[in-house]
């Protein structure tokens, strides 16, 4: 369980990081891994939880032979993916924010996202090893 | 690390050095700031160079895209120079390297004004 702060961004980000490392990801995964995951925690603790010290958000991770998930859990009011703004229609592209959940999507092998019991909302990222080995 | 900048002239043109991270938070604070800072003494002629940014995330984008429109509503233009492979990436995913005017040479940079 990580407080919802900016900090605990960074620790999820590290620990996802160095569980790829130890798994065997080459540096670009490791780093898309990286991005993915800090973007779904800062939607947790900016936009889910919105810095409410009382909230937390579930990190976890979860590593097998061919890849490693990753679930971020956080204890917000939730959200609708089709309310999420096209990022890249024209008139959202000179937008300052929106982009993040365009960013997991284009670095992650699958990305699953629901509404969380009793509240909140699940974030589940997967990458696969070898997945450009063909 | 977050970000770390460092500006120099060159002619009219304002040359930004980046060198680390644009991310929430310090990182991206830091960088708005200065850009502000450098528009409200009259800058208009702005390079960014990003050849020592190791990491830039969503808000760090969007940092980007608010130092390219600040520049703009004054009148100016801001360049991108030396983008690193992951930073080229996220311009293309996002659909700004159409916005962005890119270089990768400083004095065609600083002559395209």
């Amino acid at each position: 369980m990580l407080d919802s702060t900016l900090d605990s961004v960074d620790t999820a980000e590290t620990a996802v990081v160095e569980a790829a490392k130890a798994m065997g990801f080459d540096e670009d995964d490791q780093h898309k891994l990286g991005i993915a995951v800090r973007e779904c925690m800062v939607n947790a603790v900016v936009h889910g939880n919105c810095y409410n010290a009382r909230k937390k958000v579930h990190l976890a991770i979860v590593p097998a032979p061919d890849r490693l998930t990753v679930t971020v859990t956080d204890q917000g009011n939730g959200f609708e993916m089709h309310q999420v703004p096209d990022p890249l229609a024209e008139e959202n592209i000179l937008r300052h924010s929106g982009r993040g959940i365009l960013l997991i999507q284009a670095f992650m092998d699958e990305v699953e996202v629901r509404k969380a019991q009793p509240s909140g909302t699940e974030v589940r990222l997967v990458m696969y090893l070898h997945r450009n080995s063909g | 690390m977050s970000v770390k900048l460092n500006t120099r002239q060159v002619g009219d043109v304002t040359v930004i050095d980046a060198a680390g991270r644009i991310t929430l938070g310090e990182g991206s604070s830091t960088f708005r700031d200065s850009i502000r800072d450098l528009v409200a003494k009259g800058n208009k002629k702005v390079v960014l160079n990003l050849a020592e940014v190791s990491y830039i995330d969503s808000s760090g984008i969007g940092e980007l895209v608010s130092a390219f429109t600040t520049v703009a509503n004054q009148g100016g233009s801001l360049k991108l120079l030396n983008l690193g492979k992951r930073v080229q990436d996220l311009l293309q995913i996002t659909k700004l390297y159409t916005v962005f005017e890119v270089h990768e040479d400083e004095a065609a940079a600083v002559r395209s004004f």
